[in-house]
């Protein structure tokens, strides 16, 4: 089953790696991941999304608290919760495709950023789901460039990951 | 407040944090630190010979101890010499800081001489790792080092530290920092009242109780405890390989280790019990065998101090993370105060399951053979040392055999790389108790094959005065790799075969140490008692072993606990 792990670590050079090497350490997976500092700037807010069974997620989680720089974590996906992805898609759009191209990144709430003449770029948010209908949706076009941050996630309600 | 250089801070702090000795090898990028530690008399620096002989006397001092031990190298190669040692630390949860020197800040990066990124080679095997980025910081990250070593689940802990951390001219205000604070580390300090409580219930209404105690009922100083509640309870103990000394060896409630070289009788009551008490231990797999098939009818009760460390491999019934002590104090109140046993009749039959059990194979070995087995050799040992000497012990077949048949009484007796399997890690090891231990005898069990990797610290031994006796039990050959090639590869020896070995002979007279040498059985215990007789002088004891004698009972591959070879003709 996939999960939403989203760990709150000190903001020290090399806790990244500790984090990451972990993972290869111990053979288990990440799919996405990303970090950028808090508004406390000595933590980080880390969100990786992983697949494994509940024996192999629950290592996951008690082997990233053992880390001396991992402050907190919570498995998004043991509660209700909201989780974001923002994609940058490069697709070509001339001709007949440039009204094709926009009319489906108008159904998929997207945004166009940025344009020539034979190209849109173009921005989506949403559940990785989304992203990759959308991906699916433009098959018959000719995409030059696929950019995702990977999933952010938080719970939803009351509950909050904080010091 | 006292104005101090970062190499003064280091020296000083060690002393203020009661370190007596520091292991380690100068070089470059640690030379303002060594001139430092030549500056004071307080902590003793021990020159080895190689970094990676270092972090093993500061390992064997931790085992013996239960306190850190302390390292000191150089950047570069010096750094990553000492790497199988932390590794070994880190597979055995012992204690351990080691300093590394580093190129200067403002070279990090740039492939400077003797530059290795430490922190990142040694990241898989410490439990934690600092870089000390300006020179005040140096006292509260060498505490936290030690405090994070020493506590929870011990560990070792990396200090890197660059050399203008260190310059001498650059002094900064030293004061030793009584506390640790860190916000994102707090070792378990209590067990879970209702789970103890859990435990209890089910130990007391277990039919075929058994009660599994590894190496971290040692480090966390419950061995007495634990004594005492299973002999309350008087419920049938086994020891990993970790834990021996953990429970008396020669107690009758003693049913020897388990595992893949474990007992016939511990390997069946584990296989057959209702209910496992493990206690700082954590389901190896030289201990579960296939973990599909292990023990099936028992209920498991985990106390460990790791929250990782439980239902890893094996699940837990009854998960109880918390200090051995205190739990065990918890149980032990508990059991005091709950009503009369409903189990007796029970538990006496077990013991009579288990007793039958013990005579099946009962450690037996040839006896009739005219060469020496090295069982026999072990149990010479045992009795030319009374039973109660450390005995630190290299890796292979004589590592298994001192387990088997050294009965060790006590615990921090037994230093051996349990995890790793690290082969030279015996005579530094040796070195570092006897060191810290002078009055009492130390003896490092080895073979031909292990002592090779490590032989350059009989130079150390001579320097230091250390005389410890090495027991190599001599077979010439690399006994368990080929009793693998025995059973698994058609007896085809490949490379386990040591050709030109030393005349130990020489080498120990051009180390000006002494030796001892047996060839028949009928010599083994006088010759044995010659050698621990001479007090002050490192003795070498060459005893030449059958080379065809094979380690049993052995566990099958992939079978369940119970099922195990028990001589080379004969299995469950």
């Amino acid at each position: 089953m996939r999960h939403i792990i989203s760990v709150l670590m000190e903001n020290e050079p090399g806790a990244l790696s500790r984090v990451v090497g972990l993972f290869s350490q111990r053979n288990f997976n990440i799919e996405t991941l990303n970090v950028a500092p808090t508004d406390d700037p000595t933590l980080s807010r880390l969100t990786l999304t992983t697949f494994g069974s509940d024996q192999v997620v629950e290592q996951i989680t008690k082997q990233l608290n053992k880390l001396i720089d991992v402050v907190k974590l919570v498995d998004l996906t043991e509660g209700q919760h909201i989780e974001r992805e923002l994609m940058l898609v490069k697709v070509r759009a001339s001709g007949a495709q440039r009204a094709e191209v926009k009319r489906t990144v108008d159904i998929f709430r997207g945004n166009i950023i940025d344009m020539t003449p034979s190209i849109y770029t173009v921005q989506i948010v949403g559940e990785s789901d989304k992203l990759d209908g959308f991906l699916q949706a433009l098959g018959g076009m000719h995409i030059l460039e696929v950019v995702r941050t990977g999933v952010s996630g938080i719970a939803r309600g009351e509950k909050t990951l904080s010091l | 407040m006292e104005l101090l250089s970062g190499g003064e801070m280091i020296a000083r702090f060690l002393k203020d944090e009661g370190v007596e000795y520091i292991y380690g090898y100068p070089g470059g990028a640690a030379l303002h630190i060594y001139d430092a530690l030549h500056r004071q008399s307080d902590v003793k620096h021990v020159l080895v010979r190689h970094e990676q002989a270092a972090t093993h006397m500061a390992d064997g001092y931790a085992r013996a101890t239960g306190k850190p031990g302390a390292v000191l190298v150089t950047s570069g190669p010096g750094a990553t010499n000492t790497v199988t040692g932390i590794a070994t630390a880190f597979m055995d949860s012992i204690p351990m800081v080691v300093i590394c020197g580093q190129v200067m800040s403002y070279l990090i990066g740039e492939d400077a001489f003797q530059e290795t990124d430490m922190i990142g080679v040694s990241r898989p095997i410490v439990k934690h790792s600092f870089t000390v980025k300006h020179p005040s910081e140096i006292p509260a990250i060498l505490k936290k080092a030690f405090y994070i070593a020493s506590s929870g689940r011990p560990g070792p802990v990396v200090v890197d530290i660059p050399k203008d951390m260190t310059m001498p001219n650059e002094k900064y205000e030293y004061s030793y920092p009584e506390s640790v604070s860190l916000r994102s580390y707090t070792p378990p300090a209590k067990g879970h009242s209702g789970q103890i409580k859990k435990a209890v219930d089910l130990l007391l209404a277990a039919k075929r109780p058994m009660i599994y105690a590894g190496g971290g009922v040692i480090m966390g100083g419950g061995a007495e405890l634990l004594t005492k509640l299973a002999q309350q309870l008087e419920y049938p103990v086994t020891n990993t390989l970790m834990g021996l000394g953990g429970y008396p060896g020669t107690d009758k409630q003693f049913v020897g280790m388990l595992g893949m070289h474990g007992s016939y009788e511990a390997n069946q009551a584990m296989h057959h019990s209702d209910l496992i008490l493990a206690i700082g231990a954590r389901f190896d797999d030289r201990v579960t065998n296939d973990p599909d098939k292990f023990c099936p009818s028992a209920k498991i009760i985990h106390v460990d101090i790791d929250p990782a460390s439980i239902s890893k491999t094996i699940r837990a019934d009854v998960p109880i993370v918390g200090p051995v002590i205190q739990v065990l104090e918890e149980m032990m109140a508990l059991i005091d105060d709950a009503p009369a046993r409903s189990n007796q009749d029970a538990i006496g039959n077990w013991w009579k399951q288990i007793n039958e059990w013990r005579q099946v194979h009962g450690g037996r070995y040839d006896t009739s053979s005219d060469k020496i087995k090295p069982q026999a050799a072990v149990e010479a040992c045992w009795r030319a040392t009374n039973g109660d000497a450390f005995v630190a012990s290299d890796v292979g077949q004589h590592q298994m055999f001192t387990a088997q048949y050294y009965k060790f009484a006590k615990p921090y007796r037994w230093i051996n790389s349990g995890g790793l399997g690290t082969m030279g890690f015996g005579l530094p090891a040796a070195m570092g108790v006897k060191m810290n231990f002078p009055e009492e005898t130390v003896v490092c069990v080895t073979g031909e094959g292990s002592i090779q990797m490590n032989i350059q610290e009989l130079s150390t031994c001579l320097q230091y005065g250390l005389p410890v006796k090495i027991l190599c039990l001599n077979n010439g050959y690399l006994g368990m790799v080929r009793q693998w090639q025995d059973m698994n590869y058609e007896g085809r020896h490949s490379n386990s075969y040591l050709d030109s070995l030393p005349e130990f002979k020489t080498l120990m007279d051009a180390y000006r140490h002494q030796y001892v040498e047996i060839r028949t059985k009928d010599e083994l215990d006088a010759k044995m008692e010659e050698a621990f007789a001479m007090k002050d002088q490192l003795v070498f004891i060459n005893c030449y072993v059958d080379p065809e004698e094979h380690v049993y009972p052995m566990q099958v591959p992939r079978g369940s606990m119970r099922d195990m070879f028990l001589s080379k003709t004969e299995r469950t």
